[in-house]
């Protein structure tokens, strides 16, 4: 990039963001230039998404300076900067759902008329998605649009009121591969214009891939800016984090034993009443990790809700070891060996104002050895339990009586393992077990899972983390719109690329027509 | 026919002071916030209406009055649960019970007394339509701003431009937040205008319904608006409808028993109570869950910008 000789988009110098005594922001330098993608690099609560809500003006500093073009800002609101021609697209969109998409892009608009140029802004959402190649329909609200479609929204929002700096917080996160490659052209013409983007992300792969320069943030602290020639996926991760880093988690080979986990023709509805489980079919094998992908939202949740007996399922058969369990009491699917490591620790998972004794608890406060004759709860025996389990997962915590908010996302999770993988579950259920995790605590929670598959569980991993499933998995299945898309036998044997087809909606049988190995039809085909 | 005219002219009457208590929560609850001191500030509209038009002789100005008071009281419940984050449904239980004392002690001195009001003028050519004319356009001026009222209503929440941050703040206040209108601001401004109108609807009653103050006057009507709202889906012009419903069971119940039968008197006056409990069940059948997809989705839940969890 030949940025010599200009002013620089926006100068940040010296910011500091102070929440209940955490540092969030610690005296953070940042520049963005016309031109350029200038990635923030840092794990999760490093300070990325609290230095770019100041940025476009949702926070206010404790102290530091703001220079837009030159211009020293002091942003009181998010209008101030949405005015200095700052655009986010934050992590989750913020939209309205039951609004529709011009809707949405009109919300907010400066003007004197209360009357709203309905055909002026629906005329000025197509120009900008004839220029930059991103297509919605503006009538449609937005809760009947995809994800993928949304961060489109998101991005026309912001283009709309002619954002020249465009900060994007996590954006590929919840894209499949094809999607992503499609945001990295828009982000290409975005910044073709001599406009700028700020892209947030813990992805290394495609940082290097995006990125023009790179800012790396550890516990709200700058630890360097470097040009992405500079520097290597390894060098970035160690600055991530702090100290070497070794990706791989040692995955040794088993063999599978029998089906642990049987669900046939599974249709499960979601919240709303629509049909979010469509006929879906799964075997989970003893001493064998399957990998469910998918984009999330497409019925992962509602599968593994009604799998481990908290949702009612509409139609078909869940057995474990054999045992027919649809339509049974919660506590016969965890009598019979059902863990479940729900996607929202804090909520179908763990309560956030009980304490860690009670959390613990939770699960088996009804057993012999957690009672006095039947009916009191023998809380000596929980301590002592809750004690030794606290110890063997490693949970750092205040206290065995201080309620579970007040232990930190790895440690919560660490917690929600104790729980579950203790009496040698058979089947483990985990829905998005490392997602906001910290790099040792997602590794300690991928060894977890390995070491519960070798003991013998079969073990159903929903991620849609590819890289995730990509290297934990025995075998992978595919689904789309809550049907099965595919499974896959033998994961060597399936690219990147066409994970993320399938997790777009394509069968596999569509791209590889002679896989007669599965053992099942995938769903209904379209 | 003939005997169904009076019948509806008296349901679109009582069902007035319902409708303007509707319309208003309707904007309460779009912006996010929930009122259920509806009674309350309905019995405070029927007194302050009463005695300010009791003291100047003009009924205009007791209307205005009543509307005042009832975004003034409504700004402690606003202040409550916008600015402090409280449980909105223990500010609002308090602002009923605030109402109802408050203006059976301030209206002793008002009972028995009398004021001239609000009278019947009946709309020139429209009034002369067979069946409609007499039931909508023979009545006072409060009953035709209703019904400007409910459909200009409409078209604000759905067609403008203030209409769209009002359905946005009640539905994703970070949403408006981020786009830099204050939420804090659009709710404040939405429960003192509901909170007033629903005053005004309490006005009607001591102005052109009954023309005289009496303790607890109201009779309820305030809760029926609250269940009103969830009847008309948040949606002005069905509000309309449903007031009516409720004002004509009160009217049939009256009729009834003028007219002398055996049955019950209070089993009667049971009726429009009767009938929001059985509304209520029916639609929640009907809709299911879908009620969820018409109630706005931050409805009763306080939000602060810089919170974290």
């Amino acid at each position: 990039m030949s940025t010599v000789q200009q002013e620089p988009l926006v100068t940040m110098r010296g910011i500091e963001k102070v929440f209940v005594g955490v540092r969030a922001n610690a005296e953070v330098d940042f520049d963005l230039d016309r031109g350029e993608v200038h990635t923030l690099l840092g794990e999760n609560g490093a300070g990325k998404s609290t230095l770019m809500n100041i940025l476009s003006g949702l926070y206010t500093p404790d102290s530091g300076s703001i220079a837009v073009k030159g211009l020293p800002q002091a942003f009181r609101s998010p209008r101030d900067a949405i005015r200095a021609g700052i655009g986010m697209v934050h992590q989750h969109f913020m939209l309205v759902p039951t609004l529709s998409v011009w809707e949405n892009v009109a919300l907010g608009l400066e003007g004197n008329s209360i009357l709203m140029d309905k055909d002026l802004i629906v005329k000025r959402i197509r120009d900008i998605q004839d220029r930059y190649g991103i297509h919605v329909d503006p009538m449609t609200p937005v809760w009947q649009i995809s994800i993928g479609e949304q961060q489109r929204v998101a991005i026309i929002k912001a283009l709309y009121r002619n954002a020249e700096i465009l900060i994007l917080d996590e954006p590929t996160s919840v894209l499949t591969p094809q999607e992503a490659r499609a945001l990295f052209e828009t982000i290409r013409q975005i910044t073709a214009e001599r406009h700028g983007v700020v892209f947030i992300s813990h992805k290394l792969d495609e940082v290097m891939d995006i990125s023009d320069r790179i800012t790396v943030l550890r516990k709200g602290r700058k630890v360097a800016t470097l040009p992405v020639a500079e520097v290597t996926k390894e060098s970035l991760a160690e600055m991530m984090v702090g100290r070497k880093v070794v990706f791989q988690v040692g995955k040794t080979l088993q063999n599978p034993g029998r089906v642990a986990l049987e669900a046939r023709d599974l249709v499960v509805r979601g919240d709303r009443g629509r049909t979010r489980v469509d006929h879906f079919s799964l075997d989970v094998r003893q001493k064998e990790l399957l990998g469910l992908a998918g984009v999330s939202g497409n019925g992962q949740e509602e599968l593994c809700d009604a799998l481990a007996g908290i949702r009612k399922i509409e139609a078909g058969s869940i057995k474990v070891d054999g045992y027919e369990l649809a339509g049974r009491p919660i506590r016969e699917f965890q009598k019979r060996g059902v863990s479940y490591i729900p996607a929202d620790r804090m909520g179908t998972g763990l309560v956030r104002g009980m304490n860690l004794r009670e959390n613990i608890a939770l699960r088996k406060y009804w057993r012999k050895e957690f009672t006095r004759f039947r009916f009191f709860i023998h809380w000596e025996n929980i301590a002592g339990r809750t004690g030794q389990l606290v110890e063997r997962f490693g949970v750092v915590h205040p206290g065995l009586g201080y309620p579970a908010r007040m232990l930190s996302g790895g440690n919560l999770q660490k917690l929600m393992l104790a729980r579950e993988l203790t009496d040698d579950p058979k089947v483990v259920i985990a829905v998005q077990p490392t997602w906001g995790l910290d790099v040792s605590a997602t590794l300690f929670v991928r060894e977890t899972l390995l070491e519960q598959r070798d003991k013998g569980a079969g073990v159903l991993l929903v991620s849609d983390d590819l890289e995730e499933i990509l290297s934990l998995s025995d075998r992978i299945a595919v689904i789309h719109n809550g049907r099965l898309m595919g499974l896959v036998e033998d994961p060597d044997s399936v690219t990147e690329e066409q994970l993320g087809l399938m997790m777009a909606g394509t069968c596999l049988e569509e791209f590889r027509p002679h896989s007669a190995e599965a053992p099942f039809a995938p769903g209904k085909v379209v | 026919m003939e005997v169904l005219i009076p019948i509806l002219a008296a349901a679109v009457r009582s069902g007035t002071p319902i409708l303007y208590a509707t319309l208003g929560e309707i904007l309460t609850e779009r912006s996010g916030v929930q009122n259920l001191g509806l009674e309350g500030l309905m019995l405070m509209g029927a007194f302050m209406g009463f005695s300010v038009t009791h003291a100047t002789g003009n009924p205009w100005l007791g209307v205005v009055a009543a509307f005042v008071k009832g975004a003034a009281i409504s700004l402690v419940h606003a202040f409550l649960s916008v600015s402090i984050g409280a449980n909105q449904v223990v500010s609002g239980l308090a602002v009923a019970m605030f109402g109802t004392g408050a203006s059976a002690l301030l209206g002793r001195k008002m009972v028995g007394l009398t004021v001239t009001g609000f009278g019947k003028i009946p709309v020139p050519v429209l009034s002369g339509i067979p069946v409609i004319g007499p039931v909508f356009f023979d009545h006072d001026p409060l009953v035709y701003i209703s019904y400007g009222l409910a459909f200009f209503l409409y078209w604000f929440i759905f067609h403008t431009r203030p209409g769209l941050n009002l359905r946005a703040v009640g539905e994703s206040p970070i949403v408006v937040d981020a786009m830099g209108l204050s939420a804090a601001r659009l709710r404040y401004v939405y429960t003192l205008v509901g909170g007033g109108l629903a005053a005004v609807g309490g006005s009607y009653l001591s102005l052109a319904y009954t023309k005289m103050w009496s303790e607890g006057m109201s009779a309820g009507r305030g809760w029926i608006a609250v269940a009103l709202v969830i009847f008309a889906l948040w949606n002005p012009v069905r509000a309309i409808l449903g007031s009516y419903l409720f004002g004509g069971v009160g009217a049939m119940q009256l009729r009834i028993q003028a007219a002398g039968t055996s049955f019950p008197a209070p089993i009667l006056m049971m009726m429009p109570y009767i009938f929001t409990i059985l509304v209520l069940l029916v639609i929640s059948v009907k809709k299911g869950k879908g009620i969820l997809l018409g109630s706005p989705g931050a409805l009763g839940v306080p939000y602060s910008r810089e919170e974290r969890t």
